[in-house]
Order: C-alpha cells, then sequence, then structure tokens
C-alpha cells in the first residue's frame, strides 16, 4: 500500500515525517474500516428492509444496553491509543536534541529573513546541512505567520510578540519548499522559501563563499548592508558625530594617534587589522570596547567593508 | 412506489380553513407578526438568500482556484472572496438555518405549544438578524473585508478593509441568536403539552435544547471578543495587537471559546433533524432515544472544554494541546454513538427511501467522513502537518455542509408540506440529490489529499503540481451548484400549486403532523393529547 501513502503524502525529507506518516496511515485504515462498516450497514439495511407495504408493522426495539457499551467502549479505546500515539510523536518533534544548528528567523509580509550563528543573513532562501538537527528561532515583524514545510511535517507559528521555535533532522540531500501556513494578506500565498538540504562539505562551501546575491553584489554595496546588519553602525557613524567609536567620516588617509603614543597612516592593512583584531592598536580618546570580527567575516565581506570605509569622504 | 399524495386514513384534510398563510394578507402583516410559524418563514426566505450569495462567493473561489496565479479576479479580491463565503454561510446561514428557520416553525408544534414563550423577543431576534446582515451587507458595498472569517489580529486590527462594520454585524447576528436561544429554553422549559415529559420529548427538541444552551453561554464571549476589535481599530486601545502592547494569540483563545461551540449551534440541530426523519421513514422506533438525547447535552458541555485544538501550532503550551487534543477526542464519543444509534434504528425497519430520507443517509455518509477526518486532526503530531492545509478545509466542509446543511435540506423537504402545504416533486428530487452527492464529494475528496500533500488554505496562487487536483475540485463545485439550483427550482415550483398536501404526508407521530398542512394560526384546535410517545410505530407499544 505504498502507492496510497505516496498518493496522500509528500515525500518524506525527515525521519519524523515517516513517523508521522505512519500514525496518519494507521487512522486512515481505522477510519476506512468504520466508514465501510457504516456504509455497508447502511446499504444492506435499506435494501433488506425496504418498505414493501404501506401497512408494514416493525419490531420494537427502543434499546439494547449490551450493544451500546460496545460501540461506546470501542471508539473509547481507540481514540485514547491515538490520543497516546499523537501526543507521543507531537513531543517528539518539540524536544530537540541541544547540539543543533540554529537559524533565525523573521517573517514580514512577504518574506522569510534568516540569520546563521555567524551572523550570515539570507532571504526566502536557506542552506542547511544534511544529517545534522536544525533548529529555528522566529518571530514576526508585523501579523502572524506559520513555517510550514511539508516534506518535514513541521509547522510552527510565527508571532510578533514572541519566540517560537521548530526544529528537524534531514536526512536527504534536496530542495525543499516552505510555506507560510497562516493567512497574512495579499502576498499571503507567494511567501514562499527554499530550502536547500547539501552535504556538509557543500554547505561549508556556501558558509565561506556565500550565496550567489552575496558574491555578485558590487563591493561598496555590500559593505554598506554589512555596515547596518553587523553592528558597526550602532558604534560608528558615517556623518562625523562620535559614537562608542570614530566616526568612518574621512578617516581614509588621516593619521591617528594611538593610546600608546604612536601614529599610524588609516591605510587599507590598518583597516583590516582593526576589524579582525580591534585590541592590537586602541586609538587614543577611545575605550577598547570594540569586539573582533575574526571568523565572522569572509574574505570578500572584509573587502567589502574596507571599500565602505574607504568610500566615505 | 406508494403514491406521496394518500394520506394515512385517520388524518382529513382540512385546507379549506384559513391557515397561518392566508388568514392575514398583506406586507405589513408578516412584518408586524408575532406568529412563530410566519417569523420562521421570514428566517427560512433570509437564511435562503445568504445561502446564495455565500454560495455564489464560493463559486468566485473556486472558479479563480481553476489555475495558478491570477483566473479571474486579483489577489485582493480572492482575499475578500473567501472571507465573505466564510462569514456569510457561518453568521448569515449555517448558525441561524436549521434553529431559527425551522426551528422557529417546527418546536412550538413538536411540543403542542401555541407559539415560542416569548413571541416578541421572536421577532426582535429577526429583526436583529436583518440588521446584522444589513452592516454585513454594508462592510461588502464599502470595499469588503479581507480577514478571513476567523479575524485573526494583529492582521484584523491593522488591515485598512471595512473590519468594523463586518464584526459589528456578527455582534449584532450574535444577539439574534441568543434570542432565539433563551427563547427556546423557556419555550421547551414551559409550554410543552401536558403529559409530555423531558424524556418524551421528541428528539429534535432535545438537539435544539442542548443548541439554544451553548447558544446563551457561548454567544457573548463572541460579542466581547468582536467588539475588543473594534475598540482597538477605533480607540486604538491595546489588546490584541503587539505594537500597542497586547497579546494576538489571546484573541485565538477568545475567538475559538466560542466559535468551537458553535460548531455544535451548527451540527446539533442537524444531528437532531436527522433523529427525526430516520424513525419516520423507517417506521421504526428510534434506537437508544436516551444516549442520544444524553448525547446532545454531552456535546453541548465537551464543546467548551476543546477550543484549544484549533491552536496546536499557535505556541500555546504543551500540556495545554495535550489537553485539548485529549478532550477533543472525547467529544467523538458521543457522535459516534448517535451514528450507532441512527443505523440501529434502521435495523428491521420499514426503509421508505422519500427525499427527506435520501438525505438523511447522505448525511450519515458524509457526517461520517467528517467526524472520521476529524480524529486526523484531533491527533497532535498529524494535525501539525494538517493545520490550516485544505484537509481542514474539507473536514469542516463535510461536517458543516454534508453534516448541517444536508440535515438541513433533509428537514426542508421533511417539513415543507407541512410548512407551504405543497407536495413537492419527488421525481426531481432523486437526480438533484444524487448530483448534490457526487458534486460535493468531488469538491472536498479531492480536498482532502491536497491538504495532505501540504497545499495551504486561503492561498491565491499555488505550486502547479496542485493543479489537477484545484480544476476536479472546481468541477465539482459546478455539479454541486446545479444539484442545489434544482433543489431550490422544484421546491418553489411547488408553491405555485394548490395546496395538496395531506397533514401527515409521511405517517409520523410527532405532534405537528396531527394538525393541518400548512397549520392554522394558532396551531391546534384545542390542546392537544398526547396518546403515544414521539417515535412508537408499533401496535403493541401503543399504550406505552
Ligand atoms: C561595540 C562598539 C563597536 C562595534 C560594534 C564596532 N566597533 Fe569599530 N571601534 C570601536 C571603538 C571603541 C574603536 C576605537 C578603539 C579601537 O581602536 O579599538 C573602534 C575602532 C575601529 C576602527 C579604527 C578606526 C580609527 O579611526 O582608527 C575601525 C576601522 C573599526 N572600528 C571598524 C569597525 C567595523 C568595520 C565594525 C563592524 C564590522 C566595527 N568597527 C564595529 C567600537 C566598535
Ligand atoms: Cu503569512
Amino acid at each position: 500500500m505504498n502507492w496510497l501513502r505516496s498518493l496522500m503524502m509528500p515525500a518524506p525529507g525527515s525521519s519524523y515525517a515517516s513517523e508521522v506518516d505512519d500514525l496518519y496511515m494507521l487512522i486512515f485504515w481505522i477510519s476506512a474500516f468504520f466508514f465501510l462498516l457504516i456504509a455497508g450497514l447502511l446499504s444492506y439495511f435499506v435494501w433488506r428492509y425496504r418498505r414493501r407495504s404501506a401497512d408494514e408493522v416493525t419490531p420494537h426495539i427502543s434499546h439494547n444496553f449490551k450493544l451500546e457499551v460496545v460501540w461506546s467502549v470501542i471508539p473509547l479505546i481507540i481514540v485514547v491509543v491515538l490520543f497516546f500515539l499523537g501526543f507521543n510523536s507531537y513531543m517528539n518533534a518539540r524536544v530537540g536534541p541541544g547540539e543543533a544548528l540554529e537559524i533565525q528567523v523573521r517573517g514580514k509580509r512577504w518574506v522569510w529573513e534568516f540569520e546563521y550563528p555567524d551572523g550570515m543573513r539570507t532571504l526566502n532562501e536557506i542552506y542547511i546541512p544534511v544529517n545534522r538537527p536544525v533548529r529555528f528561532v522566529m518571530s514576526s515583524e508585523d501579523v502572524i505567520h506559520s513555517f510550514y514545510v511539508p516534506s518535514f511535517r513541521v509547522k510552527m507559528d510565527v508571532l510578533p510578540n514572541r519566540y517560537t521555535d521548530l526544529w528537524f533532522h534531514p536526512i536527504e540531500e534536496g530542495v525543499h519548499t516552505m510555506l507560510c501556513a497562516e493567512y497574512c494578506g495579499r502576498g499571503h500565498s507567494d511567501m514562499l522559501a527554499q530550502i536547500h538540504v547539501v552535504s556538509e562539505a557543500k554547505f561549508r562551501e556556501w558558509q565561506e563563499q556565500g550565496d550567489e546575491r552575496m558574491r555578485t553584489m558590487p563591493l561598496a554595496e555590500l559593505g554598506k548592508m554589512l555596515y547596518e546588519s553587523r553592528g558597526c553602525a550602532t558604534c560608528h557613524s558615517i556623518d562625523g558625530t562620535r559614537r562608542e567609536g570614530p566616526t568612518f567620516k574621512g578617516i581614509y588617509g588621516e593619521s591617528h594617534a594611538m593610546r600608546d603614543g604612536s601614529t599610524v597612516l588609516v591605510d587599507e592593512n590598518y583597516l583590516r587589522e582593526s576589524i579582525l583584531e580591534p585590541q592590537a592598536k586602541i586609538r587614543s580618546g577611545y575605550e577598547a570596547i570594540m569586539p573582533t570580527f575574526q571568523g565572522l567575516l569572509r574574505e570578500r565581506e572584509i573587502a567589502a567593508l574596507i571599500e565602505f570605509i574607504k568610500a566615505q569622504k | 412506489m406508494a403514491d406521496v399524495l394518500t394520506a394515512p386514513p385517520e388524518v382529513g384534510r382540512r385546507h379549506f380553513e384559513p391557515n397561518y398563510l392566508n388568514e392575514r394578507r398583506g406586507i405589513l402583516s408578516w412584518l408586524t407578526t408575532l406568529d412563530h410559524k410566519r417569523i420562521g418563514v421570514m428566517y427560512l426566505w433570509s437564511v435562503l438568500v445568504a445561502f446564495l450569495l455565500g454560495g455564489i462567493f464560493a463559486m468566485v473561489v473556486r472558479m479563480e482556484l481553476l489555475t495558478p496565479k491570477e483566473t479571474i479576479i486579483s489577489a485582493d479580491a480572492y482575499n475578500k472572496a473567501f472571507t465573505l463565503h466564510g462569514a456569510i454561510m457561518i453568521f448569515l446561514f449555517i448558525i441561524p438555518g436549521i434553529p431559527a428557520a425551522l426551528g422557529n416553525f417546527v418546536l412550538p408544534l413538536l411540543i403542542g405549544a401555541k407559539d415560542v414563550a416569548f413571541p416578541r423577543l421572536n421577532l426582535a431576534s429577526y429583526y436583529l438578524y436583518v440588521a446584522g446582515a444589513l452592516f454585513a451587507l454594508a462592510s461588502m458595498i464599502f470595499g469588503g473585508v479581507d480577514t478571513g472569517w476567523t479575524f485573526y489580529t494583529p492582521y484584523s486590527t491593522t488591515t485598512t478593509t471595512k473590519v468594523s462594520l463586518l464584526t459589528l454585524g456578527a455582534f449584532i447576528l450574535g444577539f439574534s441568536s441568543i434570542f432565539t436561544g433563551v427563547n427556546f429554553i423557556a419555550t421547551v422549559h414551559k409550554l410543552r403539552v401536558p403529559g409530555m415529559t423531558w424524556f418524551n420529548m421528541p428528539l429534535f427538541i432535545w438537539g435544539l435544547y442542548a443548541t439554544a444552551i451553548i447558544q446563551v453561554l457561548a454567544t457573548p464571549v463572541l460579542g466581547i471578543t468582536l467588539l475588543l476589535i473594534v475598540m482597538e481599530r477605533v480607540w486604538k486601545v491595546g489588546i490584541f495587537d503587539p505594537a500597542l502592547g497586547g497579546d494576538p494569540v489571546l484573541f485565538q483563545h477568545f475567538f475559538w471559546f466560542y466559535s468551537h461551540p458553535a460548531v455544535y449551534i451548527m451540527i446539533l440541530p442537524g444531528m437532531a433533524i436527522i433523529s427525526e426523519v430516520i424513525p419516520t421513514f423507517s417506521k421504526k422506533t428510534i434506537f437508544g432515544y436516551k444516549a442520544i438525547a444524553y448525547s446532545s447535552v454531552a456535546i453541548a458541555f465537551i464543546s467548551f472544554l476543546v477550543w484549544g485544538h484549533h491552536m496546536f501550532t499557535s505556541g500555546q503550551s504543551d500540556l495545554a494541546t495535550a489537553v485539548f487534543s485529549f478532550l477533543t477526542f472525547l467529544v467523538a464519543i458521543p457522535s459516534a454513538i448517535k451514528v450507532f444509534n441512527w443505523l440501529a434504528t434502521m435495523y428491521r425497519g420499514s426503509i421508505d427511501l422519500k427525499a427527506p430520507m435520501i438525505y438523511a443517509i447522505m448525511f450519515l455518509l458524509l457526517f461520517a467522513i467528517g467526524g472520521l477526518t476529524g480524529i486526523f486532526l484531533g491527533t497532535i503530531s498529524v494535525d501539525v502537518h494538517l493545520h490550516d492545509t485544505y484537509f481542514v478545509v474539507a473536514h469542516f466542509h463535510y461536517v458543516m455542509m454534508g453534516g448541517t446543511v444536508i440535515a438541513f435540506i433533509a428537514g426542508l423537504h421533511y417539513w415543507w408540506p407541512k410548512m407551504f402545504g405543497r407536495m413537492y416533486s419527488e421525481k426531481w428530487a432523486r437526480p438533484a440529490a444524487l448530483l448534490i452527492f457526487l458534486g460535493f464529494n468531488m469538491t472536498f475528496l479531492a480536498q482532502f489529499i491536497l491538504g495532505s500533500r501540504g497545499m495551504p488554505r486561503r492561498y491565491y496562487n499555488y505550486l502547479e503540481q496542485f493543479q489537477p487536483l484545484h480544476v476536479f475540485s472546481t468541477i465539482g463545485s459546478w455539479v454541486l451548484a446545479l444539484g442545489l439550483f434544482m433543489v431550490g427550482g422544484y421546491l418553489l415550483a411547488s408553491l405555485r400549486k394548490p395546496y395538496d398536501a395531506p397533514d401527515n404526508p409521511w405517517g409520523g407521530k410527532t405532534l405537528e403532523w396531527t394538525t393541518s398542512s400548512p397549520p392554522i394560526t394558532h396551531n391546534f384546535e384545542t390542546t392537544p393529547v398526547l396518546t403515544h410517545g414521539p417515535y412508537d410505530y408499533s401496535p403493541q407499544e401503543a399504550t406505552r
């Protein structure tokens, strides 16, 4: 009866999906049995006891205690068992393993925004390694959305005022469609994202080089995006105002006095060092509070940030 | 085939006397009437108009889904179409359909009363219905609403469409529903004919009584919730919108606290009709009278404790989810018991396949599918996959349309001769019923598969792979519509004939069949005397 299963459900993309399908099929067969029982008896009675003459006399059967107990108790047992099975597999899906890849999800009309632990962001598309559990921590920027991946049999609402979470464990490489399942207006049915389940090696490659968009965007533009998304903007202005850190305005080519008394020319090398090892040289008049971005930025991204800073004249 | 026009010999014809339809004439005599029968008839025409309107929206929705992307209307128009389809069908058709239209007409007759307990309240309820309907109409004329009939926040408190008008309409309709409920409770308690004990009442009364209790207890919660939405929209009071400090999931709790019991406001009266039709056309005592009666009350009670099963993926706690799932399974049991009781009633009966019985059988089959697919949705892990997909859409259409609407049609055929004094064409009734059955199953069976395969509901656009099933479903909707129009056609056609219905065309044992068809204004010439129970068909038991 595999054809029936694959007629009704999309191909399972996680081990949990087959667990749900098993239960689905179990309920299907129980329902089919009861439906055929009801339909069978009904047809038989309609035919067997059809009215033959207007003055037919029927027996007076008002109740039958034993029979009534039987048909109350049997369904009761069945549904209690189904309740436990359903609850059990639901809890399997709720309680995730400790070491999962954690991805932040923001839903907003009508796009999905993802953020990886290293700060990388993507839109309507994610790459995840096969055979490694992934956990999604989700929130919404506007109305309620719902994160739904049919092939993983998972769904969780994405709310504007708190975090919800969901995880799954992909077992096969491939592309899966994720849909918004909570009605959210005009673009609701176009609020889709692609989930690429890839090998560990491919995943690392993607992490290092980024996706198509990041790879092809002009450097200065990418730099501006990173300046905003990686938090540089909270400490560095581009209009000359002083925040926690010095402004980026016009610093390229200047000579700066350091805390240890030396003077440094702001060139590409100094900029690079400031980003990757901010503690190496501390500019005088500022606290040494800048976090290091070693390992959090790809080569191209560092180049992009430098390009961006150089452009702030 | 026995001729439907032959009355059982003991009942005379009294058509020539003035009846409730022709004793007073003129539009004013209708608009100011306090007669439960006339109010029931006004309700009947009104809910049928609503059914037509809601049906047109359904056809538009199905048409749009014939292809992915745009078929006939824009995404915005589509969102409004399915919202109005749902809101009209639920608030203007299904909820008032059986209780306020058929129930109003039949309930006093069934208990041998002259009228309901509070005739003026009854008329007020009808006018509130009209007022609520006008608000709903206004919301459509001024641009429509695009929230879905569920009005989920914060979407509903932030969209620019006419949500306030429609929610105020639903609020007013809620009061109309409460008035009917209060009236029925009082009527059942106080106006039963002498000798009719609680366990001697027809089961239709039990069903309406259980419904009335839910109407009175649950509807106020909906009213308050909808008012809160209006307050949030108009005065920016932060209740549901997180941007104002509210909690959107709170709305879902409030909403389903009403709307789940409301599901039983819709289905209990349907079940109640089936409990009348099956004994009459099987000419046999109902099996398990008390079990059916208690089941109605049990359903009414448990229905208040299961609302959270609409929210398994809303982020509510896992414990709450488990409890709601368990209670949901419990509510399945009384429904199953009823189905088995109806089947047992037919066992060794004398089954006559007249139109009402055909619809009752259709009800059994479709409601069985609706109920059994509910088990999928009650099972938490399976529901997580199926929630908010077409599986749910198919499931509740099997319960609401396959159950309630089919039962409504059964009841309409059953009491039509009593209400209007005319027999409809049994010859046309059969092919129409067949078309409805086929069309309905085509439309909605396909949707179970769509849903299991991952097609979310309320989708304007969809993945290519789903198209064949959508096309099948849309074609089914045309067959279904054709069948329904046929029913409308032959029922209306019967009204052009002179009175030809016997007082008791089906050989029923309940009191409404002892008066003339159509009944006289005061229902009975003298207070009826109970000589037998509502389902005493066998002669040896007639004295019980
Ligand atoms: C928590 C605040 C903070 C953040 C976030 C931060 N910085 Fe800094 N940054 C500082 C401070 C304070 C200094 C000056 C002290 C020092 O040299 O370490 C500084 C210095 C620098 C300098 C040297 C400037 C000069 O005039 O000598 C560069 C270049 C720089 N940061 C780049 C970045 C970039 C690029 C980012 C984002 C990827 C970033 N910073 C994020 C606080 C921050
Ligand atoms: Cu959404």
